[in-house]
């Protein structure tokens, strides 16, 4: 186990967080490797985005720790702030701003060095397919547009852990697919750890290698494709499938 | 999984090595932030034409019409000599309150989220916001003077008085920014921030002596413009913005109430900044 912990970017022990007497995350305890693509999976208010958020520093955990490349995220939040990227849901580039300037201001906030920011944000726009559109301003864009240059912010500062809040939500199919080619691409060149929350079974089937199932803020199973399979005794499911299974009312909720 | 238990933060690349390193990139990346501003205002300056039309109206219909009752004593000064640094303090006034609007924008956008997922200090985004507020209200500063100047008043265009005036307006401006921001923090909606803006907005200006001297004022209210910081950014810009300009408070006493409520005001808007995302 130790040349495995060596390599883990990303790991909680009963991470909570309680909203009066509502637990949105439950005792939620998991790793995830350097380079892994992991899913976290769940239905709507299934405390999805309340884990992403404890886990990117927005909001304080009630009880339970968690650490990104052995920083504890409570102890020390700015140097986690360095070693994470962040797309949330929205479509959060500034639209007033064109896509080098959104770049810009992102490498200034995480103190790339001056000398190096001009060719980071024009390798960066290369990155995402967005060199000729990089001097329009963001509101002319499309929404696939916007998100790959989110995703080039998010991967500014090279960090080894990068998460993605339903990144491909409200775009259209050829768009979507552009979002992972180039999320493979940054995976395939940076060695970036991937957690990623989808309602899109087949996108997170095919770029995610495990998978953590919440249900009302606990986990209900976690593991491979394989690891789910064998857990339900359905050899052949998809992880369509298997969600419904570990999602539905009927599910079973397990221990974390 | 218990990660890398020794890890060592200066190996992260970034990390300030030093207090002094830790303060350039504080003063960095707050400049970065209102750099931000003057971009925006570069791609869209019809903004900077509407704005235009508020202090204005006051200037040339209020200011013109309330001089020729000769009804309040404004010593040496003519009304509309009173009246044009009371109306850029009110323009910058204007401008800063509904600043809160913007960051809930920005918060709905999610920008927000991404500046507090940033390693930057809350303190410098909150200054950051501030200081915006004050590069848009510089555009009210060259609207009054060309109006004032239009109108007869006798100006002081000496470099210092100028850097005088600058201090003020920016000091202003960032100071009811950060308020209108820990508002914003705190109501969380637009809906919200606009009743409470609007209810703020015209108590502020008409409990100062942006429009008539202190010395008319019951004395009830005077309480209540001593501790009114637009009274303060007033009497500054009253005492450096006019060739006859003279402080009633003194400009040192001034300047450092505006610095202080702002320390003060940056200082809670950190805390409270990060709480408009949950």
């Amino acid at each position: 186990m130790g040349s495995r912990e060596m390599t883990t970017v990303l790991s909680t022990d009963r991470l909570t967080k309680r909203f009066g007497h509502v637990a949105a995350v439950n005792g939620v305890t998991f790793g995830i490797a350097a380079g892994e693509a992991f899913g976290i999976l769940g239905r709507n208010g299934a405390g999805k985005t309340t884990l992403i958020k404890m886990l990117t520093t927005l909001l304080p955990p009630t009880s339970g720790t968690a650490s990104i490349a052995g920083h504890d995220l409570a102890r020390e939040p700015g140097t986690v702030r360095r070693l994470i990227g962040y797309v949330p849901q929205g479509l959060s580039s500034d639209p007033d701003l064109t896509a080098r300037e959104n770049l810009e201001i992102m490498a200034a906030l995480y103190d790339i060095p001056r000398a190096e920011r001009a060719a980071r944000v024009r390798a960066t726009l290369a990155l995402v397919g967005l060199e000729e559109a990089a001097n329009r301003l963001v509101k002319t864009y499309s929404g696939g547009m916007i998100r790959r240059l989110e995703i080039g912010q998010a991967m500014l500062h090279r960090p080894p852990l990068l998460f993605l809040d339903e990144p491909t939500v409200g775009l259209d199919p050829v768009a979507r697919e552009a979002i992972w080619s180039h999320v493979r691409e940054l995976r395939a060149e940076y060695g970036v750890a991937v957690c990623l929350t989808t309602h899109y079974m087949d996108e997170a089937e095919r770029l995610c290698s495990r998978f953590l199932v919440l249900r009302r803020g606990s986990i209900v199973t976690m593991g491979s494709l394989g690891d789910l399979r064998a857990a339900a005794g359905r050899a052949d499911a998809t992880l369509d499938d298997l969600f419904g299974q570990f999602t539905g009312d009927g599910a079973p909720r397990a221990a974390a | 999984m218990s990660g890398l238990a020794d890890a060592d933060s200066r190996a992260v690349p970034g990390v300030p090595n030093g207090r002094l390193a830790a303060a350039t990139q504080f003063v960095e990346k707050t400049l970065a932030i209102a750099a931000m501003e003057v971009r925006k205002l570069r791609h869209d300056p019809m903004e900077l034409v509407t704005r235009a039309i508020q202090p204005l109206l006051w200037l040339l219909v209020f200011g013109q019409v309330f001089g020729r009752l000769r009804a309040l004593p404004t010593g040496e000064l003519t009304y509309t000599e009173f009246l044009a640094p009371g109306i850029l303090a009110q323009s910058v006034l204007f401008v800063a309150i509904f600043y809160g609007i913007s960051v809930i924008w920005e918060r709905d956008l999610g920008i927000v989220h991404k500046f507090l997922v940033s390693p930057t200090p809350r303190a410098a985004l909150v200054l950051g916001k501030a200081l915006s507020a004050g590069v848009r209200a510089l555009s009210q500063a060259i609207i009054v003077y060309l109006a004032a100047l239009a109108l007869g008043v006798r100006l002081d265009l000496a470099p210092h008085a100028l850097l005088g005036v600058l201090f003020f307006v920016l000091c202003g401006a960032a100071l009811f920014a950060t308020f209108s921001l820990i508002i914003a923090s705190m109501v969380k909606t637009r809906e919200r921030f606009m009743g409470i803006g609007q209810v703020l907005t015209m108590p502020l200006f008409f409990a100062s002596n942006a429009i008539y001297p202190i010395a008319v004022m019951p004395g009830w209210l005077k309480a209540i413009v001593a501790v009114n910081p637009l009274t303060y950014e007033v009497d500054g810009l009253r005492a450096l913005m006019l060739e006859s300009g003279a402080s009633s408070i003194g400009l040192g006493v001034d300047a450092m109430v505006l610095i202080g409520v702002l320390t003060l005001l940056v200082a809670v808007g950190a805390q409270l900044y990060p709480r408009i995302v949950i």
